[in-house]
């Protein structure tokens, strides 16, 4: 797939040239130098927008679009028992479908429910979840939760891994409470990963088990007033391998390259932001979070009303690890943050986006 | 008219068959959910104060479109011309507004709607010039020293090898074939080195072979048509013509180096690359040695062999199409057979006829001489 080499002939070609050529490269340069202070053509390919994807993605067609994705929770439907407990079902299929990723390039996904990132599944601990799941693909395919489960409904080969055409119901209780993930655990497990099987669950705590700090617990409990303050949003750190040759050709937050740098993130400067990242890059060991001008506190895997790491403005996290972040804007100058991976390779092949802070 | 039924029958019938398999499509089971191949390559390349510009030929089955180009593993905005998906064999500009470094190298993916990315790296970023711009005359001056001047110092031997009796002149020509022989070998390789980086659709391996035959023997004919055999003025301009086209080549590729980038530096190069072409001015002023050739015959035929090379260069420069390099290298390699055959030709008439002395340890010594020579000063040009 390389284009041809330099042939021997080419390279002795150049030997004299060197030589004789002292003059015309001097003159070449200083034109160059010169050129770097006055002429706009430098500025622009010096400037931030020149590093980008050409054109735009076509999210209707895709069916899902990156902005909407991040406040799009799947709460599923509810039922309560004659104990009182509530019982929560989802209902996710796995479907064959060929998405969009950047501008013109096309990735023949495996998807739940027509979409990558999955549905962001939204629960309350201590609730029952019955996730109803359908085999609509051409493959087998599983979901695997990260919970706490029994070995049966694991979403492994033998304990709810099911073929084209069947169907499965997971169930447990939903917890600990955090930011979690599920993803097909069908082999070989890196192609179903980074086909696009995976997905966010999130648990949010209970107040009532968390007398010790229930205003924080309202905070994260979706549906709260407490809640309402915040501005929350979830961000599926992902890449795709369009060649099949293990490495990403192109890297994302929630799928779709440079999606939130050609039209940032809009946030009122006066209410807390409120991040759950979850790492699923596959093929690369660990992917990262960094935002500008500013800091945040961060949670690891959500587990905790605590942060595990305060006033920080980077955090790397390996696959399948995930974390809330929080942080907030207030009093802050108006305009562009950017926030992006400090993989500068990951950010230059698009994961790089922009919180736009307004008053 | 059963005349016009016998020429039309057939044709008719080539179509019918055509139009049979089309509708049957029996290769349709093949393809089945099979993605259609890419193939893109790039053909040429400039580097400017504006960033980088490719000219990118599509191999594929299908039309292919560049739907994101990396550069150095990362997204950049880029502009075709003209847009749209690139129609089998057509090609299209890619420029990239891209801050490349001067002396360092860069990569380049070109990726498809499929994802599937094809790569190409600039070895040694250095502008390339703007259709010559001011830089011409410079350019013609490195041609001079490429071609012309060397030959003009390999002719300065005339005078020696003309006192040699016709013994050391049988030995002088086989040098000569030798000489020539080496030339033809390696200007055929430069053609099917040229052909290896052409689109593959153009079969340009197997056109380098059938030009170069083409051409020999299209020169051959003329040859003999001409004269029954040639004089040993003509053979000198055939010779000169031969090396000529060699030194186009030669120009071409030195040129297309420059604009590719890749640079090496070393003047002791100069030196080798003289030494190697003074033995092309040998070549051609060794039929000759019966003559009084004026000096404006000798300038003329300095002039055919050797101001090629600027030319050559000058269109290396603004970086030809491979299979346009291609072309060239393979009439050269032609010419030269042709040359090579009216030697060998020359050599059996003088000294193999019926009662000819036969010095076969002397022509053998002066065609093995002659390729140790050339390719001993080529071994310089190649360090």
């Amino acid at each position: 797939m390389n284009f041809p080499r330099l042939s021997r002939r080419n390279l002795l070609g150049t030997g004299f040239l060197g030589s004789l050529l002292g003059l015309s490269a001097t003159r070449a340069s200083t034109a160059l130098a010169a050129s770097e202070s006055h002429s706009s053509a430098m500025y622009d390919k010096h400037a931030m927008g020149a590093m980008m994807t050409v054109g735009e993605v076509d999210h209707a067609r895709n069916g899902f679009d990156p902005h909407a994705m991040l406040t799009d929770w799947d709460r599923g439907t509810t039922s309560v028992g004659a104990d009182g407990r509530v019982t929560r079902e989802f209902e996710v299929t796995a479907e064959d479908k060929e998405i969009e990723i950047a501008p013109g390039i096309f990735f023949p996904a495996w998807t739940y429910n027509g979409r990558v990132p999955g549905p962001s599944l939204r629960a309350t601990e201590g609730e029952r979840l019955r996730i109803v799941f359908r085999n609509h693909g051409s493959m087998p395919h599983s979901m695997h939760f990260h919970g706490i489960h029994g070995a049966s409904m694991d979403g492994v080969a033998g304990a709810g891994e099911i073929a084209p055409g069947e169907e499965f119901v997971y169930e447990f209780d939903a917890r600990p409470f955090g930011c979690h993930l599920y993803h097909c655990h069908s082999i070989p497990l890196k192609r179903h990963l980074h086909k696009g099987l995976y997905g966010a669950f999130i648990v949010d705590p209970d107040p009532e088990r968390h007398p010790e700090a229930g205003d924080v617990a309202r905070s994260r409990l979706l549906g709260t007033p407490e809640n309402a303050a915040w501005q929350e949003m979830v961000m599926v750190m992902n890449g795709f391998d369009t060649n099949f040759d293990e490495e990403n050709e192109v890297y994302a937050v929630n799928t779709v390259a440079h999606a939130y740098s050609k039209k940032p993130i809009v946030v009122d400067r006066d209410r807390p932001i409120r991040i759950y990242l979850i790492n699923i890059t596959e093929f690369d060991p660990i992917n990262s979070f960094h935002i500008h001008g500013n800091f945040f506190d961060y949670f690891d895997h959500g587990t905790t009303l605590e942060p595990t790491s305060r006033i920080i403005d980077t955090v790397m996290l390996c696959q399948a690890q995930r974390g809330i972040i929080e942080m907030s804007f207030k009093d802050f100058e108006p305009g562009n943050y950017m926030f992006h991976a400090h993989q500068a390779e990951f950010a230059e092949l698009g994961w790089m986006s922009h919180f736009e802070v307004r008053a | 008219m059963p005349g016009m039924i016998r020429v039309l029958g057939p044709f008719m019938l080539i179509v019918l068959v055509a139009a049979v398999f089309l509708k049957l499509d029996p290769l349709s089971r093949f393809q089945d959910s099979v993605p259609p191949a890419e193939q893109l390559m790039v053909e040429r390349i400039t580097i400017d104060d504006d960033g980088l510009s490719f000219l990118v030929r599509s191999e594929g089955a299908e039309a292919v479109s560049i739907a994101q180009v990396q550069v150095d593993g990362a997204y950049w905005r880029f502009q075709q011309t003209p847009p749209g998906p690139i129609a089998r064999l057509g090609a299209v500009w890619v420029h990239i507004p891209y801050p490349w470094v001067h002396g360092e190298a860069h990569h380049v993916a070109f990726l498809t709607g499929t994802g599937t990315p094809f790569e190409y790296s600039i070895d040694v970023a250095v502008p390339t010039a703007q259709g010559l711009g001011g830089d011409w005359l410079f350019y013609g001056l490195v041609g001079l020293f490429v071609g012309f001047v060397p030959v003009v110092l390999g002719m300065l031997f005339f005078p020696a090898i003309r006192q040699a009796g016709p013994e050391t002149m049988g030995f002088v020509l086989a040098l000569t074939m030798g000489l020539l022989g080496y030339l033809f070998v390696d200007t055929l390789a430069e053609g099917l080195d040229f052909a290896e980086e052409a689109a593959e659709s153009f079969s340009m391996r197997e056109m380098v072979w059938i030009v170069m035959l083409l051409t020999g023997a299209t020169l051959f004919l003329i040859g003999r048509r001409l004269n029954n055999g040639l004089s040993p003025v003509m053979l000198a301009w055939t010779i000169a013509l031969g090396i000529g086209l060699h030194n186009l080549g030669e120009g071409l590729a030195i040129g297309g180096a420059l604009a590719g980038g890749a640079v090496a530096l070393g003047s002791f190069l100069v030196i080798g690359f003289t030494l190697h072409n003074i033995t092309e001015g040998i070549g051609i002023v060794a039929p000759l040695t019966g003559e009084k050739p004026g000096l404006p015959l000798l300038g003329g035929l300095a002039a055919l062999a050797g101001l090629p090379a600027v030319l050559g260069l000058w269109l290396g420069v603004q970086a030809i199409s491979p299979h346009w390099g291609a072309v060239a290298m393979a009439v050269g390699a032609g010419a030269i057979l042709q040359v090579l055959i009216e030697i060998a030709l020359i050599i059996r008439r003088r000294y193999f006829g019926e009662s000819a002395a036969r010095p076969v340890g002397g022509i053998v010594a002066g065609g093995t001489l002659g390729l140790v020579i050339i390719y001993a000063t080529s071994l310089i040009v190649t360090a």
